[in-house]
């Protein structure tokens, strides 16, 4: 009990820095598992896997970072892109095109993905980026629709560059929106990671699916624990690189 | 010096700007007025290259904007907008060093200059610097807008609007330091309202722009006095000879020989004074020279005595930089036909009364400040 009340005053305080109501779900299927867990007394058997749980976690990482790195790179580019004048014909079509992607479900895009690029890690990354990359282009493109047009006309009345516009007035402004774009996709991303597994990409999945194949409770929270607690961290850390990043004068007020 | 020659501007085959043409003085305020959708935005953002133009010819400073780079041209206007348009992401201080930083200044330059600027817009600099715009009010802001207008110290200044957001109280309180700032910093400007008020209280000149057209271009005082057209008439309104008001100084318009005597004088001397004067009040001075009081015919009339024991209070000085709706309005306040106008110290200098104000709004071409009293030749410049 009071290492429950514990958890919660721990997550009060996380709250603070504004932890996310998914983060806190999370958090709490996680005190659950725990209880569950020691409850069990499983913890012995997770405890157990300590080296597979390292190991995979390192891959689970590095599967998240590529997929999520590519996805910032070139999301981020192509909503600046979609959102020049010069695109403003096509952008709305493309970003059409993103919005259907979006719907299309991820088991469906890792298969399709194996079906093209065979199995193993690139496939899996390929659909983790691209499944990552949709979110992220979206709010760019919005976040940067959505900079007043009279700080544009303001910024061109002062005599700046389009260029100079973009990088000192429009990213700086558009920031918290493509921060949240990224928060989102990413965290999520590391959630979905454990599908990988299904077309032989490694990750925190081999524990998972095995654990339940073999009906190993152990083995899959071994699996599971650490892959909740890697995409908690994973919001919490971009919500900190938000504040940092993001200019005071534009985060929304508390 | 901005020149605008035959500046035409068509959006297919609506001409929302046809051929305009005018000439403001370096120094001038020229106000572009009139209803909404006349082209005096059009016109003001032809100038900036904000709007390319569909023909004629822009000269500013001797130079041909044509000849120039858009963004060669911006930079040598300052350019303050509506929406102020402070960028959200920077501090104060950042938001008026975008342009001498722009200009590749020295750093600790463009710090020292935004000081100063905040400061000449009377802001602060250790309170403001250091804040972000939606830490200030909307006057603030806007302060900061025409700082930021300033800084690398740009002969001309675009301005669309500037005031038009803030209350009513603060654009007073805002329209006087900036005419203030004016005074020493003589940039030309191209100034947008559709304020009429604003207009004659800001402008040197005013142009009146009907639907794309240059209706009228002159001196405020001869845009109320004679108006081109019915059109103009209506625009300034029928109280145009009130606004008038505004523009004349109260010692433009004040007595300086009306009579006054001392309170140690006798009351002989003040009835024999009003009678010569064919007057009857005058006013009683301190030893200073400053007005304290004032005698009715009737107070001095066959009575014996000195004048401060008959002297009735005065409820009101004018200052003789006063406007004149500032002393028309004293006068109806207090019920008097007349005021006494005071320098700064405070000492007496003249009457201004209700007949040498007619007087002097009766005058219909002459230079405000009766420098130069060339007649001005009113009428449309098409």
């Amino acid at each position: 009990m009071t290492k429950e009340m514990g958890a919660a005053i721990a997550i009060g305080r996380l709250s603070k820095v504004r932890l996310p109501v998914r983060g806190l779900m999370i958090a709490a299927g996680l005190v659950v598992a725990v209880l569950a867990a020691q409850a069990m007394d499983l913890l012995d058997d997770i405890a157990k896997r300590w080296d597979d749980i390292a190991f995979l976690s390192v891959q689970h990482i590095e599967l998240a970072a590529v997929s999520g790195g590519l996805a910032i790179l070139i999301g981020v580019a192509l909503g600046v892109v979609l959102s020049r004048k010069a695109f403003r014909g096509i952008a709305e079509p493309v970003m059409q095109t993103l919005n259907v992607g979006t719907t299309i479900p991820t088991l469906a895009v890792l298969a399709l993905s194996m079906s093209v690029l065979g199995i193993g890690a690139p496939p899996a990354i390929f659909a983790l980026w691209l499944m990552t990359l949709l979110p992220i282009v979206r709010n760019t493109y919005v976040g940067l629709l959505e900079v007043p047009a009279h700080l544009v006309e303001a910024a061109t009345g002062m005599g700046m560059t389009p260029w100079q516009i973009l990088w000192r007035v429009e990213l700086p402004n558009a920031l918290y929106v493509i921060f949240a774009g990224i928060r989102t996709a990413v965290t999520v991303n590391v959630g979905t990671v454990p599908l990988a597994f299904l077309i032989g990409g490694g990750g925190l999945g081999e524990l998972i699916f095995t654990g339940i194949d073999l009906s190993e409770p152990g083995m899959m929270l071994a699996g599971a624990i650490p892959t909740a607690m890697l995409a908690v961290t994973t919001d919490f850390v971009i919500a900190l690189v938000t504040r940092l990043v993001v200019p005071r004068g534009v985060m929304p007020e508390t | 010096m901005i020149r605008l020659e035959d500046l035409t501007k068509k959006f297919g085959s609506v001409i929302a700007a046809d051929r305009i043409n005018m000439e403001v003085a370096t120094g001038e305020i020229c106000i572009l007025l009139g209803p909404s959708g006349c082209g005096k935005t059009t016109t003001l953002k032809m100038v900036n290259r904000l709007i390319e133009k569909t023909s004629g010819k822009i000269i500013v400073g001797g130079r041909d904007t044509d000849t120039m780079d858009p963004v060669e041209v911006r930079r040598g206007m300052g350019y303050v907008i509506q929406q102020i348009g402070l960028f959200p992401n920077m501090t104060v201080e950042e938001n008026i060093c975008v342009i001498p930083r722009l200009l590749k200044w020295d750093d600790a330059k463009a710090k020292r200059r935004a000081a100063e600027l905040l400061d000449l817009v009377a802001l602060d600099p250790a309170t403001f610097l250091h804040r972000f715009p939606r830490e200030l009010s909307g006057g603030q802001q806007q302060r900061v807008g025409v700082a930021r207008a300033l800084a690398a110290d740009p002969p001309i200044m675009i301005m669309d609007e500037p005031f038009g957001a803030i209350d009513p109280i603060n654009r007073e309180i805002i329209q006087d330091e900036f005419l203030r700032m004016q005074k020493t910093l003589r940039k030309t400007i191209l100034f947008v309202s559709h304020d009429i008020d604003e207009a004659v209280k800001m402008g040197d000149k005013i142009a009146i722009f009907r639907a794309g057209k240059l209706e009228q271009f002159d001196t405020p005082n001869n845009i109320l006095a004679h108006p081109a057209n019915s059109f103009i008439a209506d625009f300034v309104g029928q109280d145009r000879t009130l606004k008038r008001l505004r523009l004349v100084r109260v010692e433009q318009a004040s007595d300086r020989d009306a009579p006054s005597v001392r309170e140690t004088d006798e009351l002989g001397r003040a009835h024999a004074l009003m009678r010569e004067h064919r007057s009857d009040s005058i006013v009683v001075l301190s030893a200073a020279g400053t007005p304290s009081g004032w005698l009715h015919e009737e107070d001095s009339s066959g009575r014996m005595g000195l004048v401060s024991s008959k002297a009735r209070p005065l409820p009101a000085v004018i200052p003789a930089d006063a406007d004149l709706r500032t002393a028309v309005s004293l006068m109806f306040t207090h019920g008097m036909a007349w005021l006494a106008c005071v320098d700064r110290d405070g000492r007496f200098i003249g009457q201004v009364t209700q007949a040498s104000i007619m007087r002097r709004l009766g005058e219909t071409y002459h230079e405000l400040d009766g420098a130069s009293a060339v007649p001005i030749q009113h009428g449309a410049v098409a």
